[in-house]
């Protein structure tokens, strides 16, 4: 790649940081260039976020009827899956997939969800009252 | 001890690996360097496993590598640790500082606050460096950064303790011992380096792994479209992108910083066959930034039905035969 061909885009770099370049200079020897993005990496950003807002509706369609918790919508909201939430709230991998599901929601004790509510920095009530958010 | 220095690099633990090195006095070392004496070119699909519910790639050696292979490889022992206690983890953070040794901290991209939004994802290999606290306030260098900046106290222990894939742990590593090199040990290493990275990118005991892992990927790439349906695919796809294109490392960047590195062995070895094979890495740098133009013409949805699957596929496939043939040479290469 040339001086010329680094890529001056516009993106979610801006105001924030350029990235760093190996790039040939005239004299065909590397040397380093700065880019303040590349709309091709920036598009897979835009469709990676876009896929995460259309996982978020589809949960909230599923919690709504009954089929997962509404631990599951925060689950995605905050861009986390099971091993994720696993390792923040403490509970095992196996306890937070169960308390995905609609059915156990309402097992679930006070001091439990009060642990997946800081970890999600929310109330109980919002974690309780998804249905009237 | 001396005043440390930010440097700005294209890759956070080549970076991380440079400003450490330098700071203990290593003059000769930068991004390039590191990253070829620590054999950091790699390619790896990983099996049976999902990132953000898509294909997991690397294209670069496995977390922590680099920093590793390169301080041994100049005889500078490493200190490293990890922590149940984010109390003990503080603590012995705290010690290191205040004896004004800056240090490498593995740490997760979600929680960073100076990291753009767009980027912060539940993703734990990232690396910074902590040189030293004012208050409060712990001072950053960030590799990737073009500044220096600061994280709270607070900021930072949660960034140590992320959670997920490859938690971090407190993780926390500095070089111990300063040596001093010359020439000699230099030109060893290098060559040491490069037969490795060759040893590694041919011959790895895997399908999913080395040369043999790109074309892996493009036999997957061939078949996401029926296998997966197009929106899928797409997905899948632009992941490819991401994972090339993890800040800094701009389109087969890997590719780029490592023909950096062949041209300058080929100078301190005095060897223009080198040269040659830097041209080869440049060409496939440039190779793997069509395939991503190629990728992003398929989600952008400019790009439809299964020829343009093939084509990126092909353009994979052109690429391993590619770093293949000039790993080979670089293999039977008689240096020194």
């Amino acid at each position: 790649m040339k001086k010329e061909e680094v890529p001056q885009d516009e993106g979610a770099l801006e105001n924030f940081t350029r990235e760093l370049y190996y790039i040939k200079n005239n004299s065909g020897k590397y040397e380093t260039g700065l880019s303040s993005g590349w709309e091709v990496k920036g598009a897979a950003l835009d469709q990676a976020w876009e896929e995460i807002e259309r996982r978020v509706k589809d949960t909230i369609q599923k919690v709504e009827s009954g089929v997962l918790s509404p631990i599951a919508y925060f689950m995605e909201l905050k861009l986390m899956d099971p091993v994720v939430l696993a390792g923040y709230s403490g509970f095992s991998k196996r306890k937070v997939r169960r308390h995905l599901k609609g059915k156990y929601f309402n097992k679930i004790s006070e001091a439990e969800l009060k642990r997946y509510a800081d970890t999600f920095e929310i109330t109980i009530d919002e974690l309780k009252n998804f249905s009237k958010g | 001890m001396s005043t440390f220095k930010h440097i700005q690099s294209a890759h956070c633990e080549n970076g991380v690996t440079v400003s450490l090195l330098r700071h203990q006095g290593f003059d000769f070392i930068d991004e390039p360097l590191a990253f070829g004496i620590g054999s950091g070119l790699f390619y790896i699909h990983l099996p049976f496993m999902a990132l953000n519910n898509g294909p997991a790639i690397s294209f670069r050696t496995m977390p922590g590598y680099i920093f590793n292979r390169t301080c041994k490889a100049i005889g500078v022992v490493v200190d490293r640790k990890k922590f149940r206690s984010k109390t003990e983890a503080q603590l012995f953070l705290d010690q290191i500082v205040e004896r004004g040794i800056p240090v490498g901290c593995q740490v997760g991209v979600y929680h960073l606050p100076y990291f753009p939004p767009a980027y912060r994802f539940h993703f734990n290999g990232h690396n910074l460096i902590v040189y030293g606290r004012s208050g409060d306030d712990y001072l950053i260098s960030d590799p990737v950064m073009e500044e220096t900046t600061t994280l709270s106290r607070e900021d930072l222990e949660k960034v140590r303790f992320s959670q997920g894939i490859l938690a971090p742990k407190g993780h926390i590593y500095y070089p111990k011992s300063t040596l001093k090199v010359d020439d000699e040990l230099i030109r060893k290493v290098i060559i040491k380096g490069i037969k490795r990275n060759a040893r590694d990118m041919l011959y790895v005991p895997a399908t999913f792994a080395g040369v043999r892992g790109i074309n892996h990927t493009a036999s997957k790439i061939r078949k996401w479209r029926s296998k997966l349906g197009d929106r899928k695919a797409g997905l899948y796809l632009g992941q490819i992108v991401r994972m090339q294109e993890e800040i800094g490392t701009g389109g087969g960047g890997f590719r780029f910083i490592y023909a950096a590195f062949l041209e300058q062995a080929a100078e301190r070895l005095g060897n223009d066959k080198l040269l040659r094979s830097s041209e080869q890495f440049t060409k496939a740098g440039d190779l793997w930034r069509d395939s991503a133009l190629q990728m992003a013409g398929i989600y952008k949805g400019r790009i439809t039905g299964q020829k343009g699957f093939n084509e990126c596929a092909d353009l994979m496939n052109e690429i391993a035969a590619k770093e293949k043939s000039a790993f080979k040479e670089l293999r039977s290469m008689r240096l020194k």
